[in-house]
C-alpha cells in the first residue's frame, strides 16, 4: 500500500463520499488510488469552486466537506475558498499536492509555500514529511475541523510521499492533542447567572448567529425560545434558525437589517449572543451595546467573548449542550408586553419601496419564490445586492439559507449550491445570484452538466455591480468607477451552450407563471430576471 | 486608552514552522512585538518563547486568548514585569582608543560587564541584566563608538514565591 491508497482509506474511514477537485501531476498518486473506491469524485472548473463546494456539501451534513487540488497555482486559487470557510467556521478538509519532499524549498516548478500561505486562514495545517503519519494526520485534521469552533484543516502531501510504501495501515480510534481541548458544556455558575438576568429582565432578547447551526442547536434554541416567550432576532449567518414567518421571530439585524430587528436589539435590556461575532455588519458599535443592558455572549470560542463588544457575561461552549442545559433549569420569564411592543414594530416598521414596474421587482420575486420553493429546499445566496434582497425577503420554511456572510465572496452560490445538492440529492437546490456574480462561477454550469448536478440557477441581471454601483451611488453622489457590466455574455445562448434551459422573467406579469415553471421538476434550469439597474437595497 | 507592558511566557510544540505561525498572528491581528526570545526548554519537544508586548486592557486579553487558541500552543503565561524576574543578554562591540579605554574599563567594573574579546582597536562587552539595565548601558556607551549590537530579548520566568501560592 502506498500513501495516496493510506489517504484514501482515511477519508473512507471518516464516511467521505465525494471530494471535489482538480487534478495536477503533484496530486496524481491520490486521484490515481481513488478510481479503486466508492467515494465520488467531481472535476470542478477552477480550484476556489472546489472548496465553495467542500462548504456546501459540510453546510448540508454537518460533517467536513472535502476538496484535493494539486501544488503551486492550484494550491494557491483554493485560498479564497478556504478563507471563506474560515471566516464562517465551515469544517473543511482540503488536499494539496506538493512537489518532491526533497525540493522543497527550491522553487521548483509548481512549488508554493501553501502552508504559510494560507496560515491565516486555516484552524490547523499539516506538511506530511513521513508517509506513516498520514493516519494519524487524517485523524487529527478530521477533529480539528469538526471540533470546538469548526473551520478548513489544509493537509499538503509531495508527491514522493504520496507514492511511498506506507509500512502498516491503522486508523487510529482517537486522537491525542496536549493542546486541544474545545470547551463543549458551559460551566454551570455562568448558566445559572444567566437564568437569573432571565428572571429579571423585562425586554429580553436572543440574536441567533452561525454557530447555532454549526452546533445543530436550532431545535433546543426554537424550543426554549417558545417555551418562555422570548423574542428572536438573527445576523446574516443565522437565517433560517427560527422560520422567517414564525411569531418570535423578529428578522435579520444589522445595517441591511430590518429596522424592526435593529430596533428590538437596541431597546432590549438583556441581549443574548449565540454563535454571533458581533462583528460590524451586524452591530455598528459594538462597544456601545452594552451601555444600557445586559450582554450574555455565548460562544465555542472564548477569545470571541469581548473582542468585539463588551464587557459581558460570558458562557464558553457548544450551543446545543448550554440549550440544553438551560431547558432544565426552571424559571419563569414575564415579557409578553415587550413582545407585542415588537409586534408593532415588525407591522408598522416594514421597508417601503417603489419598484419600477417594467422590471422585476426583486423584493416580491423573492418572496414569492422561496413561498413557493419546497419546505425544506435549500436557498443559497450570492453576494452584492441579491444577497440582501435574499435576506431581507426569502423566507425560509424547513429547509436552510446559505451564503458567505463573513468574507461576503462573490460566486459562492453556484459552487456551494452544487456541493448542497450532491450532499442531499432529494432536496430543491436554488442559488440566487447576480449577473456579477454569476460570471464569477458561470464555469462550473460544465460541472453541473457533467456530474449531472441539478441545481436551480437564479441570475438578477441589472447590468451592473449593483452593490458597489449603490455605494458609489450614495458615497459619491452617482460618480461611477469599474461597475458597469456591459459586454455580458447573453444568457439564453450561453445557457444553450452548456445544454441548460432557459427562462426569462422581465417584469412582474408572468411572475407566478414563470416560478412554476422554473421550479416544476427536479431538472437544472436558468432564470434571468431583469432588474431595474438603478433599484437599491436601502 | 492606557498602555501596559505585559510579558508572555508561551510553550509551544518544538516544531518547524511553530515560530512563524506565533509571529505572524501578532503582526495579523496588529499587536506589538517589543522583544521576542525563543529556546528549548529541558523537554526537547516542548520550546518557550518569551514575548514582551503592550497593549491596553482588551488587546492584553485577545493576545493572550489569540495564543491559546493556535492548536501548536500548549501554556500562556502572562506577567506583568513586577511579578517575574526578566533578564536579557547582549554583545556590544566598541571601538575604543588610549584616551577612553581607562573611563570604559571603570564602567565595566560599575556595571558588571565583562570583556569577553579584544583586539587593537575593539573590544566586545557582555552584559547579562534587566532590560533597563541593557539599556542604560547602551546610553552610557553612546559617547564612545557603538560598532554593533546584538540581544536576546528579555527572558522571564515567574517569581519563586509565585509558585508557593498556587
Amino acid at each position: 500500500m502506498i500513501g495516496a491508497d493510506a489517504i484514501i482509506k482515511c477519508l473512507e474511514a471518516e464516511g467521505v463520499t465525494t471530494v471535489f477537485g482538480y487534478p495536477g501531476v503533484a496530486i496524481c498518486p491520490f486521484y490515481n488510488s481513488i478510481l479503486e473506491s466508492d467515494i465520488r469524485t467531481v472535476l470542478i472548473r477552477t480550484e476556489q469552486n472546489a472548496a465553495h463546494a467542500a462548504s456546501g456539501v459540510a453546510r448540508m451534513t454537518g460533517k467536513p466537506g472535502v476538496c484535493a487540488v494539486t501544488s503551486g497555482p492550484g494550491a494557491t486559487n483554493v485560498i479564497t475558498g478556504i478563507a471563506t470557510a474560515f471566516a464562517d467556521s465551515i469544517p473543511l478538509i482540503c488536499i494539496t499536492g506538493q512537489v518532491n519532499s526533497e525540493l522543497l524549498g527550491s522553487d521548483v516548478f509548481q512549488e508554493a509555500d501553501i502552508t504559510g500561505a494560507v496560515e491565516s486562514f486555516v484552524k490547523y495545517s499539516y506538511l506530511i514529511k513521513d508517509v506513516n503519519d498520514i493516519p494519524r494526520v487524517f485523524k487529527e485534521a478530521f477533529y480539528i475541523a469538526n471540533t470546538g469552533r469548526k473551520g478548513p484543516v489544509l493537509i499538503d502531501i509531495p508527491i514522493d510521499i504520496q507514492n511511498a510504501t506506507i509500512n502498516r495501515f491503522k486508523y487510529p480510534e482517537e486522537v491525542f492533542l496536549r493542546t486541544y481541548k474545545p470547551t463543549v458544556k458551559g460551566h454551570a455558575v455562568q448558566i445559572k447567572k444567566v437564568i437569573r438576568e432571565l428572571e429579571k429582565a423585562k425586554k429580553p432578547i436572543i440574536c441567533a448567529g452561525g454557530g447555532v447551526l454549526l452546533s445543530e442547536a436550532q431545535e433546543e434554541l426554537r424550543t426554549f425560545a417558545e417555551q418562555h416567550g422570548i423574542p428572536v432576532v438573527s445576523t446574516m449567518m443565522g437565517i433560517g434558525i427560527m422560520p422567517t414567518e414564525h411569531p418570535l421571530y423578529f428578522g435579520m439585524v444589522g445595517n441591511n437589517g430590518k429596522p424592526y430587528a435593529n430596533r428590538a436589539m437596541n431597546e432590549s435590556d438583556l441581549l443574548i449572543m449565540v454563535g454571533a461575532r458581533v462583528a460590524d455588519r451586524a452591530v455598528s458599535q459594538p462597544d456601545l451595546i452594552t451601555k444600557d443592558k445586559v450582554l450574555v455572549h455565548i460562544d465555542v470560542d472564548p477569545a470571541e467573548i469581548g473582542k468585539n463588544a463588551g464587557p459581558t457575561i460570558p458562557l464558553v461552549g457548544d450551543a446545543k449542550h448550554i440549550f440544553q442545559d438551560f431547558a432544565k433549569e426552571e424559571f419563569s420569564c414575564n415579557c409578553r408586553e415587550w413582545v407585542k411592543i415588537l409586534e408593532g414594530y415588525r407591522s408598522t416598521m416594514k421597508p417601503v419601496r417603489n419598484p419600477n414596474p417594467a422590471y422585476v421587482d426583486p423584493a416580491v420575486f423573492i418572496t414569492k419564490l422561496s413561498e413557493s420553493m419546497k419546505e425544506d429546499a435549500v436557498y443559497v445566496a450570492d453576494v452584492g445586492q441579491n444577497q440582501i434582497w435574499s435576506c431581507g425577503y426569502a423566507k425560509v420554511k424547513k429547509g436552510k439559507f446559505l451564503t458567505s456572510g463573513g468574507m461576503g465572496t462573490m460566486g459562492y452560490s453556484i459552487p456551494a449550491a452544487m456541493g448542497a445538492k450532491v450532499a442531499c440529492p432529494d432536496k430543491q437546490v436554488v442559488a440566487v445570484c447576480g449577473d456579477g456574480s454569476f460570471q464569477m462561477s458561470m464555469m462550473e454550469l460544465a460541472t453541473m452538466r457533467q456530474h449531472n448536478i441539478s441545481v436551480k440557477i437564479i441570475v438578477l441581471k441589472n447590468n451592473y455591480l449593483g452593490m458597489v454601483r449603490e455605494y458609489q451611488h450614495y458615497t459619491y453622489k452617482d460618480h461611477y468607477s469599474v461597475v458597469d457590466l456591459s459586454g455580458s455574455p447573453d444568457l439564453e445562448k450561453l445557457s444553450a451552450a452548456y445544454g441548460i434551459p432557459f427562462l426569462r422573467m422581465e417584469n412582474m406579469d408572468r411572475c407566478d407563471e414563470i416560478i412554476n415553471t422554473f421550479l416544476k421538476d427536479d431538472s437544472s434550469v436558468l432564470l434571468e430576471c431583469l432588474i431595474d439597474p438603478m433599484d437599491l437595497v436601502k | 486608552m492606557k498602555m501596559k507592558t505585559r510579558i508572555y511566557s508561551v510553550l509551544v510544540e518544538n516544531r518547524s514552522g511553530v515560530l512563524c505561525k506565533v509571529a505572524g498572528l501578532f503582526s495579523r491581528r496588529c499587536f506589538n512585538i517589543d522583544s521576542l526570545a525563543v529556546g528549548e526548554t529541558d523537554d526537547s519537544a516542548v520550546s518557550c518563547m518569551t514575548i514582551v508586548s503592550s497593549g491596553d486592557e482588551r488587546t492584553i486579553e485577545q493576545i493572550e486568548k489569540q495564543l491559546n487558541k493556535k492548536l501548536d500552543v500548549i501554556k500562556v503565561k502572562t506577567f506583568a514585569e513586577q511579578q517575574c524576574i526578566t533578564r536579557e543578554l547582549m554583545l556590544i562591540k566598541i571601538k575604543y582608543n588610549k584616551n577612553n579605554r581607562r573611563e570604559i574599563m571603570e564602567l565595566c567594573e560599575i556595571m558588571k560587564v565583562d570583556v569577553v574579546d579584544m583586539s587593537k582597536h575593539f573590544m566586545m562587552l557582555q552584559i547579562c541584566d534587566t532590560p533597563e539595565r541593557v539599556k542604560l548601558l547602551i546610553n552610557m556607551l553612546q559617547s564612545v563608538s557603538i560598532v554593533e549590537v546584538a540581544r536576546t530579548g528579555t527572558l522571564a520566568l515567574a517569581k519563586c514565591a509565585e509558585n508557593d501560592e498556587n
